[in-house]
């Protein structure tokens, strides 16, 4: 956080100084319900949340450069770790016909698949905003890509790592014992320093979209390691290996059918593993005589770790549905579960968005976690089933 | 998507060309319906060949039978191409919860068009399903296939009769679509006799009833040479919905490239 932090006073005054540029964004209340007892003497029943999401955008040189800043800040009734500041996006951009050069803080996503994200690896994930994994943490990066008619090759410099965010012990969503963020340990005695780099090629030929990457560093998923804290209490605290992650991710297209393919290759970490997501999406148009799409996800979810593994999908399945309402409101559902077919543990998810008037946007998610075994790293979000509300304003 | 231009689209090659002379050649002799009803798709289409690139802005104004409003605000570029369909960017600017979402198309004569969408929430770009044509764009009354690029290929096309419309003279023809996803089973336009633009497009479902009408106004010149819609209004007869569409700020030979219409640009334009 603390460079971050330096580089956005930088910016602000930059920004004061900038004709021209433009700031959108979002300002968003939330309100969650945990309708089971919870597990911690020291939780609540419920939470409130405001969170402060704009943009700042400036370019010039007729597209060639442009300048992005994009704070983040979220205050949390209960959690002192969800209340957090982040700096999502802060980077001055240079657009060329053959090459694209970006300096700063940067949120880059890679992949195709629905139900998890294995192949995505710069950024470190923001996991006291959703279990979800979709929210990210800014990652400080030079990126450099190449383009050609053989693709985009990109190379990426990272050269400060990001910690994981981790619920307190007064949050929901958590660990029985919480996660000390305050004592990393690392495998690199480089620590947070270390100089990671991350490849990818990407290519999009006819119906097919491939991509093909590699990291080198620091891992983003630490292992959670019981640790002592002070004279007479355990607590767990991340540890962040040093690994080498190889991604593959391809999509075919094909009339209404979207076939998806996720595989990593990880060594560093204990064992050396593979993971893979494979499945599709279908999606039917204008059902039942209406406006409305219904899309029918299904995936397959694979760990060569099995119950080692510190996620809960290891050999699961995920069914979903999504649909678009294609009404003026631009109204979407997403529904599904993961579900593994051996002990008949569930996590079930909805999603449910509407626009309102022309500058709000209700946002509606509800996460259940059904039937776990003991053994399941998930075991310990059995209570904590949750129905939210958020109403996010736009400007 | 590419919007409806003057005409139908820009693809026309040195082959349309000669097809065009011998269409032409054979005109006095006996010809067809069919052959009058290409033959007019093709000179439209030839008219509005050579611009090569443009951006322009567009306000699409959404009203249902209560006469409820809401807006829509878009800007487009759109890249002409030699031998396929146009490459064209969307970017949205309103309403503000979609702000920065992006879509790019690349057209195809024949076979599918590719597309890709940008979520800015999620930094993401995804490849989607173009196969969705009939479906709203944005929930207003045009579908994906209205604003799509027009080529000369994608329908067959039958001459009915010459009548003025407001005072102009036009050649109403009947074009079927080639494609089984179209939402429609035909549509019977008009086109004036004089520059070769659509002025109006009856849209019948897959029903064969009348569904919408689409009429165009506002015509400008650019390059001296290419015709440009201001305003397209597009009435759903079914639903007493409509979407009135108003182009602005058209800007010609902005010097894209095709680096302007790939996936990178996608996630960088703003």
């Amino acid at each position: 956080m603390k460079f971050p932090l330096r580089y956005s006073l930088l910016l602000v005054l930059f920004c004061a100084a900038a004709q021209g540029g433009e700031w959108s964004g979002n300002i968003a209340g939330e309100l969650r319900l945990f309708p089971s007892e919870p597990l911690h003497g020291e939780q609540h029943a419920g939470n409130l949340s405001l969170s402060l999401d704009p943009e700042f955008h400036h370019e010039w040189e007729e597209r060639g450069q442009s300048l992005v800043f994009n704070p983040f800040l979220r205050l949390d009734q209960h959690d002192p770790e969800r209340t957090h500041a982040d700096v999502r996006e802060l980077y001055w951009q240079k657009v060329a016909e053959r090459w694209e050069l970006r300096l700063g803080i940067r949120t880059v996503f890679w992949g195709v698949t629905e139900s998890q994200h294995l192949v995505d690896i710069i950024n470190q994930t923001d996991l006291v905003e959703n279990l979800d994994g979709e929210d990210k943490l800014g990652q400080p990066m030079m990126d450099l890509a190449l383009i050609g008619e053989w693709g985009t090759l990109e190379l990426f410099i990272l050269p400060f790592f990001r910690e994981r965010t981790f619920p307190g012990a007064r949050g929901r969503l958590r660990a029985p014992l919480s996660v000390d963020t305050d004592d990393p340990e690392y495998e690199s005695s480089a620590e947070d320093h270390h100089l990671d780099w991350a490849l990818r090629w990407s290519r999009s030929v006819g119906d097919w979209d491939i991509g093909l990457s590699h990291f080198s560093g620091t891992g983003r998923e630490p292992q959670l390691k019981l640790r002592l804290g002070g004279s007479d209490f355990l607590k767990l605290v991340p540890y962040y290996d040093q690994i080498q992650q190889t991604g593959l991710d391809v999509q075919l297209t094909k009339g209404p059918w979207l076939w998806k393919l996720e595989a990593i290759h990880r060594s560093g970490q204990a064992e050396s593993f593979a993971a893979v997501t494979a499945g599709f999406e279908y999606t039917f148009t204008g059902v039942f005589g209406t406006a409305a799409d219904v899309g029918i996800l299904a995936e397959y979810l694979y760990d060569s770790r099995g119950d080692d593994a510190p996620l809960p999908f290891e050999n699961d399945v995920f069914l979903g549905v999504r649909v678009g309402f294609n009404d003026t409101q631009t109204t979407e559902l997403l529904a599904g579960a993961i579900v593994d077919p051996q002990s008949g543990a569930t996590f079930a998810s909805l999603e449910l968005s509407r626009r309102l008037g022309s500058n709000w946007r209700l946002n509606v998610e509800a996460r259940a976690f059904l039937h776990f075994p003991e053994t399941d790293p998930a075991y310990s979000l059995r209570n904590d089933d949750y129905l939210q509300a958020e109403l996010a304003w736009y400007f | 998507m590419t919007a409806l231009r003057g005409g139908y689209s820009t693809q026309t090659r040195a082959a349309s060309g000669m097809l065009l002379s011998l269409l032409l050649a054979f005109m006095c002799a006996a010809e067809t319906p069919e052959e009058k009803g290409l033959a007019i798709a093709t000179e439209s289409t030839l008219r509005d060949t050579g611009w090569g690139d443009y951006e322009t802005t567009a306000t699409m104004v959404l009203r249902n039978r209560q006469g409820d409003e809401s807006t829509r605000e878009l800007r487009i570029r759109y890249l002409e191409q030699e031998d396929d369909g146009d490459k064209s960017l969307v970017v949205f600017d309103r309403p503000s919860d979609i702000k920065g979402t992006a879509l790019l198309t690349h057209t195809h004569k024949a076979e599918a068009d590719d597309q890709w969408l940008y979520l800015p929430a999620l930094k993401r770009v995804k490849r989607i399903s173009s196969s969705n044509k009939s479906g709203p764009f944005v929930g207003s009354e045009f579908a994906y296939e209205d604003l799509s690029s027009q080529e000369v290929e994608k329908h067959t096309y039958k001459h009915l009769r010459d009548e003025a419309l407001d005072g102009l003279p036009c050649f109403v023809i009947e074009r079927v679509p080639v494609d089984p996803d179209s939402g429609y089973t035909r549509q019977i336009v008009w086109i004036d006799q004089g520059e070769y633009r659509i002025q109006k497009v009856d849209f019948y479902d897959r029903k064969d009833a009348l569904l919408k009408t689409l009429s165009v106004k506002g015509y400008q010149l650019y390059l001296d040479k290419y015709w440009r819609a201001g305003e397209l209004n597009m009435i759903n007869h079914q639903t007493g919905k409509s979407t009135q569409m108003l182009w602005t700020n058209t800007l010609f030979r902005k010097g894209f490239t095709s680096r302007d219409f790939d996936q990178s640009s996608l996630a960088s334009v703003k």
